[in-house]
Protein backbone atom coordinates (compact mmCIF):
# COMPACT_ATOMS: atom_id res chain seq x y z
CA UNK A 1 0.00 0.00 0.00
CA UNK A 2 1.27 3.39 -0.94
CA UNK A 3 2.23 5.73 1.84
CA UNK A 4 0.61 9.07 1.06
CA UNK A 5 2.04 11.14 3.92
CA UNK A 6 5.67 11.99 4.53
CA UNK A 7 7.78 9.99 7.01
CA UNK A 8 8.53 11.75 10.29
CA UNK A 9 12.07 12.76 9.34
CA UNK A 10 10.82 14.30 6.07
CA UNK A 11 8.11 16.58 7.40
CA UNK A 12 8.88 20.21 6.70
CA UNK A 13 9.12 22.94 9.28
CA UNK A 14 9.09 26.72 8.94
CA UNK A 15 12.52 27.97 8.06
CA UNK A 16 14.47 31.17 8.22
CA UNK A 17 13.05 34.42 6.88
CA UNK A 18 15.98 36.06 5.12
CA UNK A 19 16.30 39.87 5.16
CA UNK A 20 14.88 41.93 2.28
CA UNK A 21 17.42 43.47 -0.08
CA UNK A 22 18.02 47.12 0.81
CA UNK A 23 16.56 49.75 -1.53
CA UNK A 24 14.71 47.29 -3.77
CA UNK A 25 11.16 48.13 -4.83
CA UNK A 26 10.29 45.21 -7.15
CA UNK A 27 10.37 42.23 -4.83
CA UNK A 28 9.44 38.63 -5.48
CA UNK A 29 9.14 36.15 -2.64
CA UNK A 30 10.61 32.66 -2.98
CA UNK A 31 9.95 29.80 -0.55
CA UNK A 32 12.64 27.20 -0.92
CA UNK A 33 13.06 23.71 0.54
CA UNK A 34 16.22 23.33 2.63
CA UNK A 35 17.76 20.27 4.18
CA UNK A 36 21.24 19.89 5.57
CA UNK A 37 22.53 16.36 6.26
CA UNK A 38 24.93 17.74 8.87
CA UNK A 39 22.60 19.46 11.34
CA UNK A 40 20.33 16.49 12.16
CA UNK A 41 17.16 18.55 11.76
CA UNK A 42 14.07 18.08 9.63
CA UNK A 43 13.76 19.85 6.26
CA UNK A 44 12.61 23.46 6.44
CA UNK A 45 11.24 26.04 4.01
CA UNK A 46 13.21 29.29 3.90
CA UNK A 47 11.74 32.58 2.70
CA UNK A 48 13.76 34.84 0.42
CA UNK A 49 13.00 38.18 -1.24
CA UNK A 50 14.52 38.66 -4.69
CA UNK A 51 15.00 42.06 -6.30
CA UNK A 52 13.45 41.53 -9.73
CA UNK A 53 15.07 44.70 -11.09
CA UNK A 54 18.49 43.22 -10.36
CA UNK A 55 17.77 39.67 -11.53
CA UNK A 56 17.25 37.81 -14.82
CA UNK A 57 13.85 36.50 -15.96
CA UNK A 58 14.19 32.79 -15.15
CA UNK A 59 13.78 30.88 -11.90
CA UNK A 60 17.42 29.77 -12.21
CA UNK A 61 18.43 33.46 -12.35
CA UNK A 62 16.61 33.98 -9.06
CA UNK A 63 18.30 30.97 -7.45
CA UNK A 64 21.72 32.20 -8.56
CA UNK A 65 20.84 35.71 -7.36
CA UNK A 66 19.96 34.31 -3.93
CA UNK A 67 23.11 32.20 -3.81
CA UNK A 68 25.43 35.06 -4.73
CA UNK A 69 23.71 37.93 -2.85
CA UNK A 70 21.77 36.51 0.10
CA UNK A 71 22.61 32.95 1.13
CA UNK A 72 25.65 31.18 -0.29
CA UNK A 73 24.70 27.93 1.49
CA UNK A 74 21.73 27.24 -0.83
CA UNK A 75 22.51 24.07 -2.82
CA UNK A 76 21.12 23.14 -6.25
CA UNK A 77 22.38 21.55 -9.47
CA UNK A 78 22.79 23.65 -12.60
CA UNK A 79 25.00 23.73 -15.61
CA UNK A 80 23.99 24.77 -19.13
CA UNK A 81 21.30 27.38 -18.25
CA UNK A 82 19.55 26.69 -21.59
CA UNK A 83 17.47 23.55 -21.13
CA UNK A 84 19.81 20.97 -22.62
CA UNK A 85 21.72 19.47 -19.67
CA UNK A 86 18.74 18.68 -17.45
CA UNK A 87 20.61 19.45 -14.23
CA UNK A 88 18.31 22.08 -12.72
CA UNK A 89 15.14 19.94 -12.69
CA UNK A 90 13.06 20.73 -9.61
CA UNK A 91 9.48 21.21 -8.50
CA UNK A 92 8.47 24.82 -9.16
CA UNK A 93 5.01 25.98 -8.10
CA UNK A 94 3.75 22.42 -7.96
CA UNK A 95 5.02 21.21 -11.30
CA UNK A 96 8.33 19.67 -12.26
CA UNK A 97 10.34 21.87 -14.61
CA UNK A 98 13.83 23.08 -15.43
CA UNK A 99 14.60 26.22 -13.43
CA UNK A 100 16.51 27.61 -16.41
CA UNK A 101 13.58 27.46 -18.87
CA UNK A 102 10.81 28.34 -16.40
CA UNK A 103 10.15 32.09 -16.26
CA UNK A 104 9.47 33.77 -12.91
CA UNK A 105 6.42 35.49 -14.46
CA UNK A 106 5.23 32.13 -15.74
CA UNK A 107 5.28 30.79 -12.16
CA UNK A 108 3.54 33.91 -10.98
CA UNK A 109 0.54 33.04 -13.11
CA UNK A 110 0.12 29.92 -10.99
CA UNK A 111 0.97 31.63 -7.70
CA UNK A 112 -1.62 34.40 -8.25
CA UNK A 113 -4.62 34.35 -5.97
CA UNK A 114 -2.70 32.51 -3.28
CA UNK A 115 -2.05 34.25 0.00
CA UNK A 116 1.63 34.91 -0.36
CA UNK A 117 2.16 35.15 -4.10
CA UNK A 118 5.43 33.40 -3.41
CA UNK A 119 7.14 31.02 -5.81
CA UNK A 120 7.57 27.73 -3.98
CA UNK A 121 10.45 25.47 -4.91
CA UNK A 122 11.03 21.88 -3.79
CA UNK A 123 13.34 19.10 -4.95
CA UNK A 124 11.95 16.62 -7.51
CA UNK A 125 9.11 14.81 -5.70
CA UNK A 126 9.32 11.54 -3.75
CA UNK A 127 13.10 11.19 -3.99
CA UNK A 128 15.76 10.81 -1.29
CA UNK A 129 17.27 14.26 -0.70
CA UNK A 130 21.05 14.69 -0.62
CA UNK A 131 20.96 18.39 0.29
CA UNK A 132 18.47 21.24 -0.30
CA UNK A 133 17.24 20.95 -3.91
CA UNK A 134 19.53 18.06 -4.86
CA UNK A 135 17.83 14.64 -5.06
CA UNK A 136 19.57 11.26 -5.23
CA UNK A 137 19.07 10.06 -8.83
CA UNK A 138 21.02 6.77 -8.48
CA UNK A 139 17.95 4.58 -8.95
CA UNK A 140 16.71 6.73 -11.86
CA UNK A 141 19.95 6.28 -13.81
CA UNK A 142 20.19 2.57 -12.89
CA UNK A 143 16.73 2.10 -14.40
CA UNK A 144 17.83 3.88 -17.56
CA UNK A 145 20.85 1.55 -17.78
CA UNK A 146 18.58 -1.47 -17.27
CA UNK A 147 16.82 -0.91 -20.62
CA UNK A 148 20.24 -1.20 -22.34
CA UNK A 149 20.14 2.11 -24.20
CA UNK A 150 22.49 1.25 -27.07
CA UNK A 151 22.22 -0.26 -30.54
CA UNK A 152 22.12 -4.07 -30.44
CA UNK A 153 22.65 -6.05 -33.65
CA UNK A 154 23.17 -9.64 -34.84
CA UNK A 155 24.31 -9.01 -38.40
CA UNK A 156 27.97 -8.11 -38.94
CA UNK A 157 28.63 -4.39 -38.74
CA UNK A 158 28.67 -2.68 -42.15
CA UNK A 159 31.86 -1.11 -43.43
CA UNK A 160 30.43 2.37 -43.15
CA UNK A 161 27.59 3.26 -40.84
CA UNK A 162 24.28 1.57 -39.97
CA UNK A 163 21.93 3.20 -42.47
CA UNK A 164 18.25 3.95 -42.19
CA UNK A 165 15.74 5.72 -44.42
CA UNK A 166 14.62 9.26 -43.60
CA UNK A 167 11.20 7.78 -42.73
CA UNK A 168 12.76 5.32 -40.26
CA UNK A 169 14.88 8.12 -38.81
CA UNK A 170 11.73 10.21 -38.33
CA UNK A 171 10.41 7.48 -36.02
CA UNK A 172 12.97 8.65 -33.46
CA UNK A 173 11.72 12.24 -33.41
CA UNK A 174 10.07 13.11 -30.11
CA UNK A 175 12.17 10.39 -28.42
CA UNK A 176 15.85 11.11 -28.98
CA UNK A 177 15.48 14.65 -27.56
CA UNK A 178 15.09 13.33 -24.00
CA UNK A 179 17.73 14.88 -21.71
CA UNK A 180 17.12 12.57 -18.72
CA UNK A 181 16.30 15.43 -16.37
CA UNK A 182 13.85 13.17 -14.43
CA UNK A 183 11.04 15.76 -14.49
CA UNK A 184 8.61 13.16 -15.93
CA UNK A 185 9.58 10.16 -13.83
CA UNK A 186 9.39 12.05 -10.53
CA UNK A 187 6.02 13.60 -11.48
CA UNK A 188 4.42 10.17 -11.80
CA UNK A 189 2.30 8.98 -8.83
CA UNK A 190 2.74 5.39 -10.01
CA UNK A 191 6.50 5.91 -9.76
CA UNK A 192 6.08 7.51 -6.32
CA UNK A 193 4.37 4.39 -4.97
CA UNK A 194 6.32 1.76 -6.95
CA UNK A 195 9.58 3.42 -8.00
CA UNK A 196 11.58 0.37 -6.94
CA UNK A 197 9.93 -1.86 -9.55
CA UNK A 198 8.18 0.43 -12.11
CA UNK A 199 10.73 1.78 -14.59
CA UNK A 200 9.02 5.17 -14.87
CA UNK A 201 8.29 7.38 -17.91
CA UNK A 202 11.86 8.44 -18.76
CA UNK A 203 13.34 4.93 -18.89
CA UNK A 204 10.30 3.65 -20.81
CA UNK A 205 10.48 6.48 -23.37
CA UNK A 206 14.12 5.54 -23.87
CA UNK A 207 13.13 1.86 -24.13
CA UNK A 208 10.69 2.77 -26.91
CA UNK A 209 13.37 4.84 -28.63
CA UNK A 210 15.38 1.59 -29.11
CA UNK A 211 12.31 -0.54 -29.84
CA UNK A 212 11.36 1.60 -32.86
CA UNK A 213 14.90 2.09 -34.12
CA UNK A 214 14.94 0.32 -37.52
CA UNK A 215 18.62 -0.60 -37.07
CA UNK A 216 18.16 -2.40 -33.75
CA UNK A 217 17.83 -6.19 -34.01
CA UNK A 218 17.03 -7.01 -30.40
CA UNK A 219 13.36 -5.92 -30.34
CA UNK A 220 12.01 -9.26 -29.10
CA UNK A 221 14.36 -9.50 -26.13
CA UNK A 222 13.74 -5.84 -25.28
CA UNK A 223 9.99 -6.51 -25.17
CA UNK A 224 10.55 -9.67 -23.10
CA UNK A 225 12.46 -7.61 -20.54
CA UNK A 226 9.55 -5.15 -20.23
CA UNK A 227 6.83 -7.83 -20.09
CA UNK A 228 6.25 -7.48 -16.37
CA UNK A 229 3.32 -6.27 -14.25
CA UNK A 230 5.50 -3.57 -12.71
CA UNK A 231 8.30 -2.53 -15.09
CA UNK A 232 5.92 -1.45 -17.87
CA UNK A 233 2.33 -2.00 -16.78
CA UNK A 234 2.37 0.22 -13.69
CA UNK A 235 1.72 3.08 -16.10
CA UNK A 236 -1.94 4.03 -15.60
CA UNK A 237 -1.93 6.97 -18.05
CA UNK A 238 -2.08 9.61 -15.34
CA UNK A 239 -0.28 11.89 -17.85
CA UNK A 240 1.72 13.95 -15.32
CA UNK A 241 4.82 12.95 -17.31
CA UNK A 242 3.62 14.56 -20.52
CA UNK A 243 2.49 17.66 -18.61
CA UNK A 244 5.86 18.01 -16.92
CA UNK A 245 8.33 17.35 -19.76
CA UNK A 246 10.35 20.56 -20.35
CA UNK A 247 11.18 19.33 -23.87
CA UNK A 248 7.47 18.84 -24.71
CA UNK A 249 7.96 15.12 -25.28
CA UNK A 250 5.21 12.62 -24.55
CA UNK A 251 6.38 9.63 -22.47
CA UNK A 252 2.77 8.53 -21.91
CA UNK A 253 2.35 8.12 -25.67
CA UNK A 254 5.65 6.21 -25.97
CA UNK A 255 4.52 3.84 -23.20
CA UNK A 256 1.17 3.31 -24.96
CA UNK A 257 3.11 2.41 -28.13
CA UNK A 258 5.14 -0.18 -26.19
CA UNK A 259 1.90 -1.69 -24.85
CA UNK A 260 0.62 -1.82 -28.44
CA UNK A 261 3.79 -3.62 -29.57
CA UNK A 262 3.26 -6.16 -26.76
CA UNK A 263 -0.25 -6.89 -28.06
CA UNK A 264 0.79 -6.84 -31.73
CA UNK A 265 3.36 -9.62 -31.26
CA UNK A 266 0.81 -11.83 -29.52
CA UNK A 267 -1.71 -11.81 -32.38
CA UNK B 1 44.72 9.97 7.12
CA UNK B 2 41.59 8.11 8.13
CA UNK B 3 38.39 9.50 6.72
CA UNK B 4 36.47 11.67 9.17
CA UNK B 5 33.57 9.81 10.74
CA UNK B 6 30.29 11.36 9.67
CA UNK B 7 27.08 10.75 11.55
CA UNK B 8 24.87 8.54 9.39
CA UNK B 9 21.63 10.29 8.58
CA UNK B 10 18.63 8.96 6.74
CA UNK B 11 17.93 11.14 3.76
CA UNK B 12 14.46 12.67 3.94
CA UNK B 13 11.93 11.91 1.23
CA UNK B 14 11.10 14.99 -0.82
CA UNK B 15 7.42 16.10 -0.67
CA UNK B 16 5.13 14.72 -3.40
CA UNK B 17 1.31 14.66 -3.09
CA UNK B 18 1.62 17.49 -0.56
CA UNK B 19 3.01 19.90 -3.15
CA UNK B 20 2.16 18.61 -6.64
CA UNK B 21 -0.31 20.75 -8.59
CA UNK B 22 -3.44 18.80 -9.48
CA UNK B 23 -4.29 18.33 -13.12
CA UNK B 24 -7.48 17.02 -14.70
CA UNK B 25 -5.86 13.80 -15.89
CA UNK B 26 -4.39 13.15 -12.43
CA UNK B 27 -7.71 13.86 -10.69
CA UNK B 28 -9.72 11.70 -13.09
CA UNK B 29 -7.24 8.85 -12.64
CA UNK B 30 -7.86 8.98 -8.89
CA UNK B 31 -11.66 9.22 -9.47
CA UNK B 32 -11.47 6.16 -11.73
CA UNK B 33 -9.87 4.19 -8.89
CA UNK B 34 -12.41 5.40 -6.33
CA UNK B 35 -15.44 4.78 -8.55
CA UNK B 36 -14.06 1.36 -9.50
CA UNK B 37 -13.84 0.41 -5.84
CA UNK B 38 -17.28 1.87 -5.09
CA UNK B 39 -18.78 -0.30 -7.84
CA UNK B 40 -18.23 -3.35 -5.61
CA UNK B 41 -20.86 -1.79 -3.35
CA UNK B 42 -23.06 -0.99 -6.34
CA UNK B 43 -22.92 -4.58 -7.57
CA UNK B 44 -23.88 -5.69 -4.06
CA UNK B 45 -27.00 -3.48 -4.35
CA UNK B 46 -27.95 -5.22 -7.59
CA UNK B 47 -27.34 -8.62 -5.97
CA UNK B 48 -29.49 -7.69 -2.96
CA UNK B 49 -32.29 -6.64 -5.30
CA UNK B 50 -32.05 -9.91 -7.31
CA UNK B 51 -31.94 -12.07 -4.17
CA UNK B 52 -34.99 -10.26 -2.80
CA UNK B 53 -36.78 -10.74 -6.11
CA UNK B 54 -36.12 -14.48 -5.94
CA UNK B 55 -37.06 -14.73 -2.25
CA UNK B 56 -40.69 -13.71 -2.56
CA UNK B 57 -43.02 -10.75 -2.19
CA UNK B 58 -42.23 -9.98 1.45
CA UNK B 59 -38.48 -9.65 0.95
CA UNK B 60 -38.92 -7.85 -2.37
CA UNK B 61 -41.39 -5.42 -0.83
CA UNK B 62 -38.91 -4.54 1.89
CA UNK B 63 -36.03 -3.97 -0.56
CA UNK B 64 -38.21 -2.08 -3.03
CA UNK B 65 -39.40 0.06 -0.14
CA UNK B 66 -35.82 0.91 0.76
CA UNK B 67 -34.80 1.73 -2.82
CA UNK B 68 -38.01 3.79 -3.19
CA UNK B 69 -37.30 5.89 -0.11
CA UNK B 70 -35.55 9.25 -0.37
CA UNK B 71 -32.32 7.82 1.07
CA UNK B 72 -32.57 4.78 -1.21
CA UNK B 73 -33.02 7.03 -4.23
CA UNK B 74 -29.98 9.07 -3.23
CA UNK B 75 -27.93 5.88 -3.00
CA UNK B 76 -29.16 4.77 -6.44
CA UNK B 77 -28.48 8.23 -7.90
CA UNK B 78 -24.92 8.10 -6.57
CA UNK B 79 -24.53 4.55 -7.92
CA UNK B 80 -25.71 5.72 -11.36
CA UNK B 81 -23.16 8.52 -11.41
CA UNK B 82 -20.36 6.26 -10.19
CA UNK B 83 -21.21 3.69 -12.87
CA UNK B 84 -21.35 6.33 -15.64
CA UNK B 85 -18.09 7.91 -14.47
CA UNK B 86 -16.29 4.58 -14.40
CA UNK B 87 -17.72 3.61 -17.79
CA UNK B 88 -16.58 6.84 -19.44
CA UNK B 89 -13.23 6.50 -17.67
CA UNK B 90 -12.93 3.03 -19.15
CA UNK B 91 -13.67 4.40 -22.63
CA UNK B 92 -11.06 7.13 -22.07
CA UNK B 93 -8.48 4.50 -21.16
CA UNK B 94 -9.53 2.47 -24.21
CA UNK B 95 -8.89 5.46 -26.48
CA UNK B 96 -5.46 5.92 -24.89
CA UNK B 97 -4.72 2.19 -25.17
CA UNK B 98 -5.16 2.32 -28.94
CA UNK B 99 -2.64 5.18 -28.98
CA UNK B 100 -4.98 8.12 -29.59
CA UNK B 101 -5.76 11.35 -27.71
CA UNK B 102 -2.36 11.97 -26.17
CA UNK B 103 -1.68 15.58 -27.11
CA UNK B 104 -2.23 18.25 -24.46
CA UNK B 105 -5.63 19.54 -25.62
CA UNK B 106 -7.11 16.11 -26.30
CA UNK B 107 -5.97 14.47 -23.06
CA UNK B 108 -7.28 17.37 -20.97
CA UNK B 109 -10.53 17.37 -22.97
CA UNK B 110 -10.94 13.61 -22.45
CA UNK B 111 -10.39 13.97 -18.70
CA UNK B 112 -12.84 16.87 -18.36
CA UNK B 113 -15.28 15.05 -20.64
CA UNK B 114 -15.31 12.09 -18.23
CA UNK B 115 -16.63 14.28 -15.43
CA UNK B 116 -19.01 16.41 -17.49
CA UNK B 117 -20.27 13.44 -19.51
CA UNK B 118 -20.92 11.34 -16.40
CA UNK B 119 -23.04 14.11 -14.83
CA UNK B 120 -25.02 14.63 -18.05
CA UNK B 121 -25.63 10.88 -18.52
CA UNK B 122 -26.71 10.45 -14.88
CA UNK B 123 -29.24 13.30 -15.13
CA UNK B 124 -30.52 11.97 -18.47
CA UNK B 125 -30.98 8.43 -17.11
CA UNK B 126 -32.90 9.72 -14.09
CA UNK B 127 -35.01 12.13 -16.16
CA UNK B 128 -35.87 9.26 -18.50
CA UNK B 129 -36.65 6.92 -15.58
CA UNK B 130 -38.95 9.49 -13.94
CA UNK B 131 -40.74 10.22 -17.25
CA UNK B 132 -41.31 6.51 -18.02
CA UNK B 133 -42.67 5.89 -14.51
Amino acid sequence: MAQFNLPKNSQMTEGKIWPRPVGANNLQEFRIYRWNPDDGKNPRVDVYQVDRDDCGPMVLDALLWIKSKVDSTLVFRRSCREGICGSCAMNIEGQNALACTMGIDECQEHAKGKKTGAVRIYPLPHMPVLKDLVPDLTNFFAQHASIEPWLQTETPAPEGEWKQTPEDRAQLDGLYECILCACCTTSCPSYWWNGDRFLGPAALLQAYRWLVDSRDENTGERLDALHDPFRLYRCHTIMNCANACPKSLNPAKAIAEIKKMMVAREV
Amino acid sequence: MAPTARPTVTAPLSPHLQIYRWTWTMAMSVFHRITGTALYGGTALVAIWLVALASGPAAYGWVAGFFGSLFGKLVLFAYTWILMHHMLGGLRHFIWDVGQGFDRERRMWLARGTLIGSVILTVLIWALALVIR
